[in-house]
């Protein structure tokens, strides 16, 4: 084991797939100089500005080579800087990418990779601190991929380049530069496997991204309290690891659903409905969900602050789930 | 028209008429419901669709858009498998789950169509791109027509295949209507090529219902694209005899006279440069026809299993 950033994972995987398939290029904006937090550098001093390129701000572009790099047998890894700009690329990614291999009745396939960052707690403002998963997750085609941990980031973006699907890889800004243990060798982690982060017995936490290390937070506050809660990262939200999820709601028989995007129209609306189909017997209370207000991410810092869901409002949805006073 | 050489000419013509006739029996069949959707002709263009695919190969990529049959037959793909596609059965290009705007038939290097307009510029970028990183000489060519010109993405492509001199062919087939809107009412740009001149790239506009203009003047672009001279965008002036779509009553212009027709009709003009008939050539496409309906017919629809099959590779 040593220790490492979930950026600085993330640099690695890109680098190992480049070095293992010379059909990987990296393609965005700055990702020659490193981009804004360094997820790229030093690729193009390895390998140089042919696989490493630099792009103007055309968002549209950049996703539409990358589809048109991939049909044509490439492995490309684009890099949009936020979240919040993929509005520029989507018409790329949900009507020519998601599509290319259905509507081609098989002939094609888009082994890209779209790697992006979301979140808020920066203040960013409203441009630059969404939570947008959800609309990639209605997209029949794509799969998304929100990773919590550097491991994960690491071993979810080297199965994400493997995959002759085009993948979106949702990172989070506020976990780049957390300092965790990652094992020597990183192994890819497969898409559609969850992680449970911690075993518990009185309810499930399903959390995603951000919300992961806010959940583990939530359970040692409750552990004090005698509630041991379960916490499980799906990793991947297409495809949906529903059998880790029902098998753990079947033990804890009460669930929590927590995300940072708005809980209206969430992911967390997708699991709750899984669920509840699957484990309509085995639940004893309501499903609780955690997620931000419907309204526009705020700037003014104690608004921001008020506004993320964190530790606070997971540890009241388990009370509320378990029958408890807030 | 500039002299062609007969055997060349002749070629140019069996290509046009076939895609004649076949649009002209798609129209037919669309009327009787037996091809189904939104079908876009390309009736009265059958010169740009021939002048560009004919000098290329089965490697270079070629996308299209939503008026698709023309290219994909001049692009080598068997009548019989596009007009399968159109009636949605498993026998068709895209075994029925594509249908007429999304023609691929990747065994003939065509890798797109598309339904958004100019969504499959970029694509043609990316084509381009793998075959320069691969080290071949092939080409990437899109077909768009001037209303895509307009979107953001069309100037996004332009910058970036002349910045990264790319190995891609624009071709615009301005017919003069973007959709039900005349040119004129979308931009103060007459000319498509006009519209590029700042980024240097190689352009240039020709009559696109002159056939050997436009294969002269495409092929000098390909051979500098081949060459490793970068990008070129080729603007053929055309007219789309039908509606923007099978059912399109046209209230927006006025029919062509049927003299000014037959001074403009790609085929016509060609048989004149020839000093040749058409007839033979227009019954053996219509014996093709013929005999891709027929196959076409015997096709049956895809099993409903193949929906989700095909979801994800």
């Amino acid at each position: 084991m040593s220790e490492t950033t979930y950026l600085e994972a993330t640099r690695r995987a890109i680098a190992a797939a480049m070095r293992a398939d010379p059909r990987v290029l990296v393609l965005g904006e700055d990702v020659a100089e490193g981009g804004p937090w360094g997820a790229t550098a030093g690729l193009a001093e390895e390998f140089g500005a042919e696989r490493v390129r630099n792009t103007p701000i055309s968002e549209a572009a950049i996703a539409g080579i990358a589809v048109g790099a991939a049909q044509s047998g490439l492995r490309p890894v684009v890099e949009i800087m936020f979240v919040d700009f993929v509005t520029l690329a989507l018409d790329q990614l949900v009507n020519q990418a998601a599509k290319a291999h259905f509507m081609s009745g098989g002939q094609l396939t888009c082994p890209l990779v779209l790697r992006t960052q979301g979140g808020a707690g920066q203040r960013g403002g409203a441009q630059h601190s969404q939570s947008l998963e959800a609309w990639l997750t209605h997209v029949p085609g794509l799969k998304v991929a929100m990773p919590s941990s550097a491991a994960d980031a690491s071993g979810l973006l080297a199965s994400a380049i493997l995959d002759d699907n085009p993948v979106v890889v949702v990172e989070n800004k506020t976990l780049y530069f957390r300092r965790e243990r990652v094992p020597d060798a990183p192994s890819p982690v497969p898409l559609g496997r969850a992680r449970v982060v911690r075993p518990g017995r009185d309810a499930t936490v399903v959390a995603l991204s951000r919300l992961v290390p806010e959940a583990s937070a939530a359970a040692e506050e409750l552990a004090a309290e005698g509630i041991e809660i379960e916490v499980v990262d799906p990793r991947t939200l297409v495809p949906l690891d529903l059998e880790t999820i029902a098998a753990s709601v079947a033990r804890t028989h009460r669930l929590v659903v927590a995300h940072e995007a708005v809980e209206h129209g969430g992911v967390g609306a997708e699991i709750a409905a899984q669920v509840q189909h699957a484990c309509f017997d085995d639940l004893d209370a309501p499903v609780e969900r955690v997620g931000a207000p419907f309204t526009p991410v705020p700037f003014s810092p104690p608004l921001e602050d008020a506004y993320l869901p964190g530790r606070a409002e997971v540890a009241a949805a388990v009370r509320a789930a378990l029958g408890l006073a807030a | 028209m500039p002299p062609v050489q007969t055997e060349e000419g002749l070629e140019l013509l069996r290509s046009m008429w076939r895609i004649r006739v076949f649009e002209e029996r798609v129209g037919a069949l669309a009327r009787a419901n037996e091809v189904h959707g939104l079908i876009h002709l390309s009736v009265g263009q059958e010169a740009v669709a021939v002048g560009v695919c004919g000098a290329l190969r089965d490697d270079d990529a070629v996308y299209s858009n939503h008026r698709a049959h023309g290219h994909a037959l001049a692009k080598g793909a068997s009548p019989a498998k596009v007009l399968a596609e159109l009636m949605g059965r498993e026998g068709g290009l895209c075994r029925g789950l594509g249908g007429s705007m999304h023609l691929v038939d990747v065994e003939h290097g065509l890798l797109g169509a598309t339904g958004v307009v100019g969504g499959n510029i970029p694509l043609a970028l990316g084509s381009a791109l793998a075959a320069k990183l691969g080290g071949s000489d092939a080409v990437a060519v899109v077909f768009f027509g001037d209303g895509a010109v307009q979107g953001g993405i069309f100037v996004e492509s332009v910058n970036l295949a002349t910045l990264w001199r790319l190995p891609v062919l624009l071709v615009c087939e301005n017919n003069g209507f973007a959709e039900f809107t005349p040119r004129s009412a979308h931009t103060t740009v007459e000319r498509v090529s006009d519209v590029v001149a700042p980024y240097g790239i190689a352009r240039e506009t020709v009559d696109g219902n002159d056939v050997v203009a436009v294969r002269d003047a495409f092929t000098r672009f390909l051979g500098a694209a081949r060459a490793g001279e970068g990008p070129a965008l080729l603007e053929c002036l055309t007219h789309r005899l039908r509606g923007h779509y099978e059912g399109d009553p046209q209230r927006y212009r006025e029919a062509l006279a049927e003299e000014e027709w037959q001074r403009l009709d790609p085929i016509l003009r060609l048989q004149r440069a020839l000093a040749v008939e058409g007839g033979e050539f227009e019954a053996e496409a219509r014996e093709e026809v013929e005999a891709a309906e027929r196959l076409a017919r015997a096709s049956p629809f895809p099993p409903a299993s193949l929906t989700a099959e095909l979801a994800y590779a």
